[in-house]
């Protein structure tokens, strides 16, 4: 009898064990690419060189951080990432706070009027999110050209706000399609014209998509790489572009532990943003993939 | 409501700026594909001379051979991967919050930033491969990223690493959508837990396996940041996808046509994967606008 309560407790409890072991260590593996990272930021160079990336540092230093983001050679002069990390912000935030603005006005007329070819200006937006930015490359390059906006932050922020448009109208567009009907229908009975209703009864109760599209911006913006390259020089780079030409610069020594600090500087904005808010994260990537 | 003046004119920059920049755009460098416009565009026609060139390149041969393989192991690797963690989330887990920010944290992160950590942690001289050798396991080798046959599956490691989390936060949300009352009876019925998750839950799961597929096919063909950052399309071009292709054609080799003929390309493979997606999409809509 004994035996056989043994058993069943062994059946019940083995189950959960190999389930939190596996997804244990899943978490684990997840985990490791950014505790090597920040393991070996704080590793002299030598100790990176001689010993073990898995391994915990020995003579613990902040040197390769200070290296990283004020001396490392990206541009012409050492400057480290400082002026690249400013770049970024000079270039995300205006293009995260248009782009949502722009989508919040388009969200609210493509649920709230009706006009002829709505849908066909929605699936034309919808495509837009997927295009392969490699076909307009070059017909862009030419345009920054034309407006003397080539090589200079105004120009990035120009270009992430076009190709911005279509997920942030798409994010308010759902958002708005699922608004309470009657409270815009009442609204409109005291009289409320286009942009009292929008101002006063659609946008002070989209925040939460509001967050979900700023913070969806923020992160794509901040982590592009492709616009970057194309349209950026040494004054205007953005981080992506500057960690990738510290990392892959073939001259001098490689300074690893200065690598893996600069790109835990790159990716802190992005993470931290996803370590405050992961479910307003979380609700974007789905609204991108799925009817929201 | 019908729209008013100032509705339409309040949406309209939005379509004049798609429509020029995404559209216009798409027809220019169509229209460049068949011109001879090599470092800058002219208006000679000739025809698909670019494309029959572009079919004839080894270059071209085998970046899209890479994308094959990319693609095919990317999308299973991520789908498998995605589907068994939700899965496991799935069993009513303590800390699920927990679990499930450690596996989306880096859909996060910039894949310049994630590619950098991964060079070196595949790199035989400072990374896994030494760490393995520390502990004893003296026989291990792992140098794909520098042989020109694997570097390859090196990128497939990393991005499904990138995205699987991804994959696992849409199929969680389609299990938390799947109707209890079936399976509760299946349940009932004795069926063993395997089962139910094979003729019940899977399934019911059509969209969410729809979706994965379309997002996924599409990340596949547009990678390229991940390219660059981890082996630069090395070694020499043998991690080469149709992306790094188009850059190098037209941005280095002066070959213009010929790039803005493989980014034609690269658009048809899309619109072809999400094309019927976004009809779906758009269609099941109409009860709203």
């Amino acid at each position: 009898m004994a035996e056989r309560s043994l058993k069943t407790a062994v059946s019940r409890v083995l189950p959960r064990v190999l389930l939190y072991g596996v997804l244990g260590y899943a978490a684990l593996l997840f985990l490791m690419p950014l505790y090597v990272m920040l393991v070996n930021s704080v590793k002299p160079l030598d100790e990176i060189r001689g010993g073990d990336l898995m391994a915990w540092p020995d003579a613990f230093t902040l040197q390769p951080w200070h290296d990283a983001w004020s001396l490392a050679q990206i541009g012409v002069q050492a400057t480290g990432l400082k002026p690249y990390f400013v770049n970024s912000f000079l270039m995300t935030l205006p293009a995260v706070l248009i782009s949502t603005g722009i989508g919040a006005f388009n969200g609210y007329v493509l649920t709230q009027f009706r006009f002829r070819g709505a849908h066909l200006v929605f699936a034309a937006l919808m495509f837009s999110v997927f295009i392969p930015f490699q076909i307009v490359l070059i017909p862009m390059a030419r345009t920054l050209g034309l407006l003397h906006l080539a090589g200079t932050v105004p120009g990035l922020v120009l270009v992430h706000v076009v190709y911005g448009i279509g997920f942030t109208t798409l994010f308010f567009r759902n958002y708005y399609a699922a608004f309470p009907p009657e409270l815009v229908r009442s609204a409109r009975m005291d009289g409320a014209r286009f942009f009292r209703l929008f101002f006063r009864l659609l946008l002070p109760n989209s925040v939460p998509i509001i967050v979900v599209s700023v913070i969806w911006q923020f992160t794509n913006v901040w982590n592009d790489f492709l616009f970057g390259a194309s349209f950026s020089d040494y004054s205007s780079f953005p981080i992506t572009v500057a960690l990738n030409n510290l990392v892959n610069s073939s001259t001098g020594v490689k300074e690893y532990n200065v690598h893996f600090a600069a790109a835990f500087i790159a990716g802190a904005p992005t993470l931290l943003v996803y370590i405050l808010s992961g479910k307003y994260f979380v609700r974007g990537l789905m609204a991108g993939s799925v009817k929201g | 409501m019908k729209a008013p003046l100032i509705a339409k004119a309040v949406l309209s920059p939005s379509v004049l700026l798609i429509g020029v920049c995404v559209y216009g755009y798409i027809a220019f460098t169509a229209w460049l594909s068949f011109t001879a416009s090599t470092m800058v565009p002219v208006t000679t026609l000739s025809g698909p001379e670019a494309y029959v060139r572009l079919v004839g390149l080894n270059n071209w041969l085998l970046s899209v051979k890479n994308l094959g393989i990319f693609a095919t192991l990317y999308i299973l690797g991520c789908g498998v991967l995605g589907l068994l963690l939700a899965v496991l989330i799935d069993q009513k887990v303590r800390a699920e919050a927990g679990f499930r920010s450690v596996f989306l944290y880096p859909m996060a992160l910039s894949f310049i930033v994630t590619g950098t950590a991964w060079k070196w942690l595949m790199d035989p001289g400072i990374g896994l491969e030494r760490s393995m050798h520390a502990i004893g396991w003296t026989g291990f080798a792992f140098g794909w990223v520098k042989d020109s046959d694997l570097a390859i599956y090196c990128i497939v490691i990393a991005a499904v690493w990138q995205t699987s989390g991804f994959v696992m936060a849409l199929f969680l949300a389609g299990l938390r959508g799947v109707d209890t009352e079936v399976v509760n009876a299946a349940r009932l019925d004795g069926a063993r837990a395997w089962r139910i998750y094979q003729r019940v839950i899977l399934p019911q799961l059509g969209a969410s396996f729809i979706s994965a597929f379309v997002i996924l096919a599409h990340m596949a063909i547009k990678s390229y940041d991940l390219v660059i950052a981890l082996t630069n399309g090395g070694p020499g071009r043998a991690s080469w996808l149709p992306s790094l292709f188009m850059y190098q054609y037209t941005f280095t080799r002066n070959e213009m046509a010929v790039g803005a003929a493989s980014a034609v390309l690269m658009l048809v493979a899309i619109a072809i994967v999400v094309v019927p997606y976004i009809l779906r999409e758009t269609r099941s809509g109409d009860g709203h606008g």
